[in-house]
């Protein structure tokens, strides 16, 4: 039986390859999640009813199908329930959950290891009586635990309460629960807790190996293997393990902590590799061939893609992490409502005018941003844009890579208003049609827009490629307020001449725009 | 040094293993589309809930009557649950938004 629960590991694992292979190609990318999801659901049921230890099946199936259920019922409704703007959220939170998975199977095996004492002779479990009394001779019987699992135990530990605690707090970040927290040093802190981490579990794989082995006496095995197994490991490795672990779940919280909203991508994705290298740590402790791939090909390619978003963004890893964005000096002058310098007066624009300029284009591309998202005008902004075609108006959306709050989020929730894929534009495309585009609509876009990053040295997100938007003829920008964007600096674009802005949320202003111009 | 060794020589296939799924997995998706990142991140996030295993063998394992192992199995073959059902679910829904574009 044991050969087929190989078997579905190995099916388990090549889907697990293939749905990323697919995955990353817009044909079959649904196809390619499916087939993932098929081999998980063989490797589970395989999992639950041929998993054998020495012969022993598993037990407490009571247990295991409610936990299932339960997680199975909670998680179809979260996922199906969820806004389409909140779904990077979600992504963090579970994430989080797989992180605290491996966290508490590497705390549930730390406990296991404490009552179990393993034979220098390479028994895993207590040895029959009989093996131990025939052989008639000494055997070395080792209290402690064997290092190199011990060293899993603790990685899988580390890992996987980083990665939960920083996706909770990054999930926290992105619903608006948790603002960003900022302190002088506190780069230092964060590498010093990292450190006083590492040393510690360094400290308890070295007191475990320094274990003396006790001799067991051929006369009195059972008494010598009780005593053995009786005694407990050290105080000071079971308190410090735990010390670890709580140290673990603080660094995850003060790793995100001072990363700005609009790098949460990156962070979110970095999290997703870590949790990926935490479930390969349970592959190791379990000599499980699925966890290990489906474990470290997740670490692989969710390292691959933070680096492609921050490059998609133009900055360095470091830079993300060390979280300059808006922060510290560089962007303390402008912090929300705090004065403006030396900036000109903007000009407002009515509805009834926009609409007018709209009507009469011949081009108008629309910049959608996380505003759009918010106000949930995505469905608004697709009327919009049939109404002008209707009346021989060519629209267009310029999509910038990172606009909204993930990489494709405009992409996604474009197409849940029906938009047609040739109506969206990348960045590079985009930017060479700006010049001969009439007028450009700014929807709840900022950052993205902002030509500090082309022009201003000092400003915190120069270097970051922009979408063009000041090449166009004129450009109307909807925002519900003056109030800076995710990244806290302020927007050059607003003050200039052939900019004017229009207030309100995305949605309604969208809808005032579609009657207005069906009366035109 | 000498357990350092000799763990690398009982682990070797394991080892051999995370090499190879290292390579793979950066050889995947390197041609990703920026379209695609969310998605792909997402359907990522889900495989990693593979971690269920692990879960489900610590909670098969458990002996019946220790309680706190019981409760911190039962915790995490929720929350991996919650991580794969979520998972592909969520990268579902996103899917199929792009589906209809043609």
């Amino acid at each position: 039986m044991g050969s087929l629960l190989t078997i579905c590991y190995l099916i388990a694992s090549v889907t697990f390859i293939l749905g990323l292979k697919m995955l990353s190609n817009p044909a079959t990318a649904r196809r390619g999640n499916l087939i993932a999801a098929g081999g998980m659901t063989l490797a589970i049921i395989g999992t639950i009813f041929l998993y054998e230890e020495g012969g022993v099946y598993l037990h407490n199936y009571g247990w295991i199908f409610s936990g299932i259920v339960i997680g199975g019922i909670a998680g179809t409704f979260a996922a199906r329930k969820v806004q389409m703007t909140a779904m990077p959220e979600m992504v963090s939170l579970f994430n989080g959950m797989g992180g605290a998975c491996a966290a508490l199977i590497s705390i549930v095996e730390f406990g296991r290891l404490r009552q179990g004492p393993f034979l220098s002779g390479g028994w895993t479990e207590y040895p029959p009586l009989s093996a131990l009394g025939d052989t008639g001779e000494k055997f070395h019987l080792q209290i402690g635990v064997p290092v190199g699992e011990l060293l899993i135990i603790l990685l899988g530990v580390i890992i996987g309460s980083v990665s939960c605690a920083g996706s909770v707090v990054a999930w926290g970040k992105l619903n608006g629960r948790i603002k960003d927290i900022r302190f002088k040093g506190q780069h230092i802190i964060n590498l010093g807790l990292l450190l006083v981490v590492l040393v510690l579990a360094g400290y308890v794989l070295v007191v475990v190996k320094q274990l003396p082995d006790i001799e067991i006496d051929p006369g009195h095995v059972w008494l010598s293997v009780s005593q053995a197994a009786n005694a407990p490991l050290p105080v000071v490795v079971r308190v410090l393990f735990y010390v670890v672990c709580v140290l673990s779940v603080v660094y995850g919280v003060f790793f995100v902590l001072p990363v700005g909203g609009a790098d949460m991508p990156v962070v979110i994705s970095l999290l997703n590799s870590f949790t990926g290298v935490a479930a390969a740590c349970g592959g190791f402790l379990y000599d499980n061939k699925a966890m290990l791939t489906g474990g470290i090909l997740v670490g692989a390619a969710g390292t691959l893609l933070t680096i492609l978003m921050c490059r998609a963004m133009n900055r360095s890893l470091r830079n993300v992490l060390i979280g300059s964005f808006g922060g510290g000096l560089a962007g303390g002058a402008t912090s929300m409502g705090g004065e403006r310098k030396e900036q000109g007066s903007y000009k407002e624009i009515s509805i009834s005018d926009a609409a007018m300029v709209m009507s009469y284009a011949h081009k108008v591309m629309i910049v959608p941003g996380y505003g759009l998202a918010v106000a949930q005008a995505q469905h608004a902004c697709h009327e919009l844009e049939k109404l002008l075609t209707e009346k021989g108006v060519e629209v267009k959306y310029a999509i910038h890579p990172v606009a909204g709050r993930m990489p494709g989020h405009m992409n996604v929730l474009l197409a849940e208003a029906d938009v047609s894929y040739d109506n969206l534009l990348e960045m590079e495309q985009a930017n060479e049609q700006f010049p001969s585009t009439d007028v450009v609509v700014v929807l709840g876009a900022n950052d993205v827009v902002n030509p500090a990053a082309k022009t201003d040295p000092s400003s915190p997100i120069y270097g970051m490629p922009i979408l063009d938007v000041e090449a166009a003829k004129t450009c109307i920008v909807n925002k519900r307020s003056m109030k800076p964007g995710y990244a806290g600096i302020e927007n050059e674009l607003f003050f200039r001449p052939r900019t004017s802005m229009l207030f309100g949320d995305a949605k309604r202003v969208l809808q005032d725009l579609i009657s207005e111009i069906k009366r035109i | 040094m000498e357990s350092i060794l000799n763990w690398i020589g009982v682990h070797q296939q394991m080892i051999y293993i995370v090499i190879l799924m290292i390579f793979l997995g950066i050889e995947v998706i390197g041609r990703v589309p920026a379209v695609l990142h969310t998605p792909l991140m997402s359907g990522a996030n889900a495989i990693h809930g593979v971690v269920i295993i692990g879960a489900i063998i610590v909670m098969g394992k458990a002996d019946p009557h220790n309680y706190v192992a019981l409760g911190l199995g039962f915790l995490a073959v929720v929350l991996g649950t919650l991580n794969v059902v979520g998972g592909f679910v969520v990268t579902d829904r996103m899917l199929e938004m792009f589906k209809k574009r043609k």
